[in-house]
């Protein structure tokens, strides 16, 4: 069949900034979606508020809006772009609601909903309709009701019995949601839920926990044709939400008629949906009796369909665009291999899929359950499951205290060690290797499938077996193989042997133990396959032979799974650096283990391995690619692949492009670093070091409180703290010292009433060039990422701006800058001082990228293989057309019981950007964005120290009732009509943690610094107060615009 | 590390040394590959396997162990098994014990352990092999080459009866439990025990008879249909089952499956040839020449019908290699498929295809 000729430009939504349940997953459908789109030679409008995406680059899409995504403003773009179809469905939850509420805008401007359309999605959203069609199409359901009040919900439960599975309404990854075993945790989830929820309905059924919990991946054509791509089993029982579950993909103790009636089953759910696209379908199933029931769907590219193409290497939301420009399967070829893409994929493999939870910045409790608090996740691919699930843990970078927390858990009484909780396999390892517990009484206690604990006892028989190996003889090096074969790293063998590493690889070495490795082509070797995607494993045969050719290759290494302070960003830049060495003629070669992102897309270089970004498995992929090779990128990826640096120049032949490894030391080794300042004549915070609290106590007295500490080498702003006292200090300092794994805490004078700047440059050794110099909108001591940014600023001076860019110079030059690099600096009137530079790519890299219009990743990643500056044609970077502004987004609403304040210690998991005419327009739209709008015209102001009479004075300005609250007085009575909280600065008494529940759970916006309440009553009242904000005029601008340049 | 060794003989003179399970002893047979995910139970006591080693693609076997509702005959028949990994502890409420208790019983043995994805890939890429089993006890690789070489030598696939040896020798009726609608005679040139089960469901009274029962014997029992049923080997072989089927063909409904819907293609004057490697899997895509839809089918076999006579609608396409999947000819109210409509295992996409048959009767 023809596509659907009429359609020439198509209206692609994202899902706006990173928040828990949303993540990097929807760039990766996005962005394929728009290739699928362009190869057809159709415009692609693209509406998303998160600049860190691919989907907004204008080589992806034609007509890039990086704008809000509220139904009003995409109503306004589709007035001005005037589409001919839009796809809903690659944008997650966002997606659908946007284009549920676009409904009759649509109508009006002709533009045809393309795939899986409007009723279809609200057939498959509205739980009273999808009960229905359930029942007709004779598949089981368990018993359900919506719920506007407690007492309607009390009904429920007097007739269907507890326990009772409670979800709020139209909302993402289980937020509000909950099980209930008595009636008053019923009552106390159910008003919970009702309050989150957009309908004000509480979607109550009977628990089906404990129970095992399937998906299926089905796409089905307008021609009726289904596949299913794949099925994943979750080791966690129904219960945990699957976004929290750790994942195994394909099912691993279904039978084959299980499997079967399963996905026979979901293929006549899709069927009865009349789906066109990708749908995942979710099922629970008892064991005990074999019987299912349909938990729900998602008629939707989602996490689970990114895992499931990652896992399978079939394509699926490149496949559903097809299909909703009305190709039929069989008539879309499986890329791979050369065959059609009507058919399901076969693996010869396992996959594991381990969620990555935000535990170590949000304490409070590890628990989950099933609302989604994780950030991100890691996938490990191996020819057993004892190997997946070892590379998958490993690929985790789990937090730094996980042994000691999972000895504490461990001396748990059973029911709680056992508990659903980030450590729960840990505790389980652990308890089977002290013979506390047998595989029957975990499972029990758990509710995972025994056959999953039974896997796990022979991961701790093979450790118990490499505790007796001698590694001497050659039996020892088959007893050594088979624990690699069982998923052992190279540190759990030291570990459990008590070899040194050294010891180990050598031994390895020579026994021949070097890991092998497999293609991912979606056929299980059946056909030839083209994919240039591989995985490690132990075996006799590598289907991973380098390519012949002169072709120079470059390895860049990705940066693993999104956390808070190591976010989409940085796969962002990882894409960039391989589209433009590809384009320079270079082999690309990706190192990565995120099944969300763009990067690992085997579509994006010339070839991808999934494998655990530890020294050893990239020293394995180095050996396969040695020849030929120009050498390894490391600066996208984070701190994970700059902790690598050290070991790849020790251990293996590869040169480190970009900036010299001595001077990445120099920037990270504080000594070393002040050397160089003092060298330079460039200011610095005093700052000291120490490996203990009494050290830490001497040196804070030397630098003068209030102090900052924080670990080195450790990433985002982790276990950071501000001190104003020695008490203070002693309290904290801990904390710190343990985070810092041996290496030195770092204690620096703090600058109160500064302005925090951001320096992005790129520099290829000879000439360097600014990007951008951001302004902090929030004071000095909030996390640069908590902190909202202006390009170009407006509080610094004429001469402290001349000092940041002769200091940012400076410094660039003596580290003989290749690549980017990343300046913090603080300016206290014209004084200037430098806080840390960061030779590699920064969290403001995209937002700087799209403010000028130069993609500075792919600049940077060109003077990394000696392609200059100059050469590239730059001599300078363009300024910004339009302000820019870019606005944190914050995971509070998953954390009721976390504590708002603000800290160095970053917990925003995304941000969203806006241009505007003015800085307080784009501020403006920046918040809006971020969902950050104070909601009533009342605001509640706490104490703000010197600062409260400003900012209630300024809040009053822009239309406001304000409370005002004295920090110390009592209780705040009431929260109710109240829009915006002003609450939780630095340095500011604690906040007060009922309040903050209250607050959180009401979904009231939050302000927690002195200079970001201002900047947000400032630009309200630059468009007329607060009761003109919903007419305000705000402005609509492309990036086309934008980056007119 | 302490378990006894086997190796696996190509007839190249490559070889895989694995872990010996299952029972200890030689074997030799084809050797070909399975894709499926699940279903180790199933293929394994399918009797289209006679005669071949079968390596399982996917790594883990034995996960939901051995359960007596999965059987598709009474006995396992393929000669040997080749896997990356074999569970040690199944967990099912269904599950009776393990599949190398199960290989044992059955006196099949397995080698365990290896590399099967190359052995996957050297199959698909040189095509099917003899093959050979050898246990390592008390022996040498080399002299487990040496013992091979010559019987891996004699081994021709191709020139064995393999449905004389696992087709009923009796005839055997299975009757519905209730509303018996029609009669079927179910040629067994090696049936999986799903297609009678399929028939029954729908009301037929099923006579399973043996592979070489004569055409008139048939006819004279008066049956609604006849189905030729799936089995091993080289459908060239199968002159007898050829000839009752053109005896019957154009009198009663005939419905072919896999091996029958090759004897059904020679008996309507097409050819058969032998593909490189076959089509075992669980994941086969079909497309419906006549309304372009597309199924997704569970299949095993070697040999694939072509040179389909004009008066025979060429009805079903593998996606893949364009191998024919299906013919029918509505005059004579014949229909047959080279794939598994039963599934067990694999998908039920085209269980329908017992409605279309049962429709005609």
């Amino acid at each position: 069949m023809p596509k659907i000729s009429s359609v020439k430009k198509v209206l692609l939504l994202g899902s706006g900034p990173i928040v828990i349940g949303q993540a990097a997953e929807f760039d990766y459908s996005g962005s394929q979606a728009c290739r699928a789109l362009k190869e057809e030679g159709i415009e692609v409008v693209l509406v998303n508020s998160n600049p860190a995406t691919i989907q907004t680059d204008l080589a992806t899409a034609d007509r890039v809006y990086i704008e809000s995504l509220d139904s009003r403003t995409v109503e306004r773009i589709i007035e001005l772009e005037k589409p001919d179809g839009i796809i809903a469905t690659m944008a997650g939850q966002t997606g659908l609601n946007v284009t549920v509420e676009l409904a009759d805008c649509l109508k009006r401007n002709n533009v045809r909903v393309l795939g899986t359309t409007v009723e279809t999605i609200e057939l498959a959203e509205d739980r009273e309709k999808f009960k229905e069609l359930m029942l007709k199409l004779g598949e089981p359901v368990p018993a359900s009701a919506s719920c506007k009040t407690l007492e309607e919900m009390d009904k429920f439960v007097a007739k269907h019995g507890l326990p009772v599975m409670i979800r709020a309404d139209f909302c993402l990854g289980g937020l509000a949601s909950g099980i209930a075993h008595t009636p008053e945790e019923a009552r106390e989830v159910c008003g919970a839920a009702i309050k989150q929820s957009g309908t004000g309905l509480a979607l109550v059924e009977k628990s089906l926990g404990g129970m095992a919990e399937l998906e299926y991946e089905v796409i089905r054509d307008s021609f009726d044709n289904c596949v299913t791509v794949c099925n994943m089993e979750n080791l966690d029982p129904m219960g945990i939400h699957t976004g929290e579950s750790v994942v195994v993909a394909p099912s691993q103790t279904l039978s084959d008629r299980e499997y079967h009636m399963l996905r026979t089953s979901a293929i006549r759910i899709v069927r009865g949906l009349k789906v066109e696209g990708a749908c995942n379908v979710q099922f629970a199933l008892d064991q005990k009796t074999g019987k299912y029931f349909v938990v729900e769907v998602n008629p939707r590219a989602s996490r689970s369909s990114a895992l499931a193409s990652k896992a399978t290497g079939y394509p699926i939301a490149r496949v559903a665009t097809k299909i909703a420009l009305g190709y039929a399967l069989s008539e879309i070829e499986n890329r791979v291999t050369g065959k059609s893409a009507c058919f399901e994929p076969s693996l010869d493999y396992v996959v594991v899929k381990i969620p990555r939870w935000p535990f170590d910045k949000l304490y409070y409790s590890n628990s989950i359950g099933t609302q989604m608090k994780s950030t991100g996740e890691t996938m490990a691919i191996g020819r057993t499951f004892e190997e997946a699930f070892g590379k998958a843990l490993r690929s985790l970078e789990m937090r730094v205290d996980w042994r000691q927390k999972t000895a504490e858990m461990a001396e748990l009484p059973l029911e709680k060690a056992l508990a659903p909780s980030e450590m729960r396999f840990n505790v389980i390892t652990k308890l089977l290797f002290d013979n506390k517990v047998d595989v029957a009484a975990i499972s029990k206690a758990t509710g995972i499938h025994e056959w999953f604990i039974q896997k796990i006892a022979a991961i701790v028989d093979a450790k118990r077996a490499l505790a007796r190996n001698e590694m001497a003889t050659a039996g020892d090096a088959e007893g050594v193989l088979a624990a690699r074969k069982a998923g052992f790293s190279e540190r759990w063998i030291c570990e459990a042997t008590g070899r040194s590493a050294v010891f180990v690889r050598s031994f390895s070495k020579t026994h021949g133990l070097n890991p092998s490795f497999k293609m991912v082509d979606t056929c299980s070797a059946e056909f030839e396959a083209a994919t240039p995607y591989y995985y490690s494993t132990y075996e006799s045969s590598s289907d991973a032979v380098a390519r012949k050719g002169n072709k120079k290759k470059v390895v860049i290494l990705g940066s693993g799974p999104i956390r808070i302070g190591q976010g989409i960003e940085f796969d962002y830049c990882t894409v960039h650096a391989v589209q433009a060495l590809r384009e320079a003629g270079f082999e690309t070669i990706v190192i990565n283990n995120n099944p969300e992102t763009v990067s690992t897309d085997f579509d994006i270089s010339d070839r991808l391995y999934f494998e655990p970004l530890k020294l050893e498995d990239v020293l394995a992929v180095l050996a396969v690619e040695r020849e030929n090779l120009e050498g390894v990128i490391v600066q996208f990826g984070g701190q994970t692949s700059i902790n690598l640096v050290n070991g790849i120049s020790q251990n293996s032949g590869a040169a480190i492009l970009g900036t010299s490894t001595d001077s990445v030391d120099v920037a990270s080794n504080r000594k070393r670093f002040k050397a160089l300042t003092e060298t330079l004549g460039t200011p610095t915070v005093k700052s000291g070091m120490a490996f203990d609290a009494e050290e830490a106590v001497l040196m804070a007295k030397e630098v003068g409180y209030p102090v900052l500490m924080r670990p080195s080498y450790v990433l985002g702003g982790r276990a950071m703290h501000l001190a104003f006292d020695e008490a203070e200090l002693r309290e904290k300092v801990h904390e710190s010292i343990m985070a810092s794994e041996g290496n030195p805490v770092i204690i620096d004078h703090f600058l109160e009433d500064a302005v925090e700047i951001d320096v992005d440059m790129v520099g290829d050794g000879k000439d360097y060039l600014i990007a951008g110099i951001m302004e902090q909108v929030e004071e000095v001591g909030v996390h640069s990422g908590d902190s909202a940014a202006m390009l170009p600023s407006r509080r610094l001076s004429a001469a402290a701006l001349s000092k940041i860019e002769d200091y940012a110079l400076k410094l660039a030059g003596a580290l003989k800058i290749v690549g980017l690099c990343n300046i913090q600096m603080a300016a206290k009137g014209d004084e200037v001082y430098i806080i840390e530079v960061n030779p590699r790519a920064s969290r403001t890299v995209p937002f700087v990228s799209k403010a000028i219009g130069v993609p500075i990743a792919k600049v940077a990643a060109l003077c990394q293989v000696g392609i200059s500056l100059k050469k590239q044609g730059f001599s300078s970077f363009p300024k910004p057309l339009f302000c820019a502004v870019k606005a944190p987004v914050f995971p509070y609403s998953r954390f009721p019981k976390a504590d708002y304040s603000a800290s160095s210690e970053m917990k925003s998991t995304g941000e969203t950007m806006a241009f505007g005419r003015t800085l307080d327009e784009a501020y403006l739209k920046a918040v809006k964005a971020s969902g950050a709008l104070p909601k009533t015209g009342k605001v509640l102001v706490r104490e703000c120290g010197k600062w409260t009479d400003e900012i209630i004075a300024k809040a009053k300005n822009a239309g406001f009732e304000v409370i005002s609250v004295d920090g110390n007085a009592s209780k705040v009575a009431s929260i109710a009509g109240i829009g915006l909280v002003v609450d939780g600065m630095i340095g500011c008494a604690k906040v007060d943690r009922a309040l903050c529940e209250k607050v959180i759970t009401a979904k009231i916006p939050i302000v927690n610094s002195y200079y970001g309440a201002m900047a947000l009553f400032d630009a309200i009242a630059s468009c007329g107060g607060y009761h003109q904000l919903s007419k305000a005029d705000l402005s609509i601008i492309s990036l086309n615009d934008a980056n007119a340049q | 590390m302490g378990l006894p060794k086997a190796v696996l003989v190509l007839s190249d003179g490559s070889f895989y040394v694995g872990d010996s399970m299952g029972s200890p002893h030689d074997a030799y047979g084809e050797l070909v590959f399975n894709t499926g995910m699940t279903g180790y139970q199933e293929a394994l006591t399918d009797p289209s396997y006679a005669g071949q080693i079968l390596t399982f693609a996917y790594p883990l076997i034995g996960n939901y162990g051995i359960s007596p509702e999965a059987f598709e005959s009474g006995k396992i028949h393929l000669s040997g098994v080749v896997s990356r990994q074999f569970c040690s502890h199944p967990v099912h409420r269904d599950s009776e014990r393990g599949v190398d208790d199960f290989l044992s019983e059955f006196d099949i043995p397995a080698v365990v352990g290896l590399d099967t994805r190359a052995i996957v890939t050297k199959v698909r890429s040189y095509g099917v092999v003899p093959s050979a089993i050898i246990q390592l006890e008390g022996r040498t690789v080399e002299e487990a080459l040496e013992s091979s070489r010559r019987q891996l030598k004699g081994f021709d696939y191709s020139n064995i009866d393999f449905v004389t040896k696992v087709s009923r020798k009796k005839a055997e009726v299975f009757s519905p439990k209730a509303h018996q609608k029609h009669s079927v005679v179910l040629v067994d040139c090696g049936v999986k025990m799903s297609i009678v089960r399929e028939l029954v469901s729908r009301g037929c009274e099923v006579t399973v008879v043996p592979a070489n029962t004569e055409g008139k014997e048939i006819l004279a029992s008066k049956p609604d249909g006849v189905v030729y049923s799936n089995g091993p080997g080289d459908p060239a072989l199968m002159t007898y089952a050829v000839a009752s089927c053109r005896e019957i063909i154009g009198k009663v409904p005939v419905f072919g499956i896999c091996l029958g819907h090759q004897i059904l293609g020679h008996a309507l004057g097409a050819k058969t040839y032998k593909l490189k490697f076959g089509h075992r899997g669980a994941n086969q895509p079909v497309v419906d020449n006549l309304s372009g839809k597309c199924f997704l089918t569970s299949q095993n076999h070697g040999f694939a019908v072509k040179d389909i006579p004009k008066r025979v609608t060429d009805w079903l396409t593998n996606l893949n290699d364009r191998s024919n999947e299906g013919l029918r000819c509505d005059e004579k109210s014949a229909l047959s498929v080279q794939f598994h409509p039963e599934a067990a295992p694999g998908p039920l996409d085209t269980r329908f295809l017992f409605d279309d048959f049962e429709k005609m009767l």
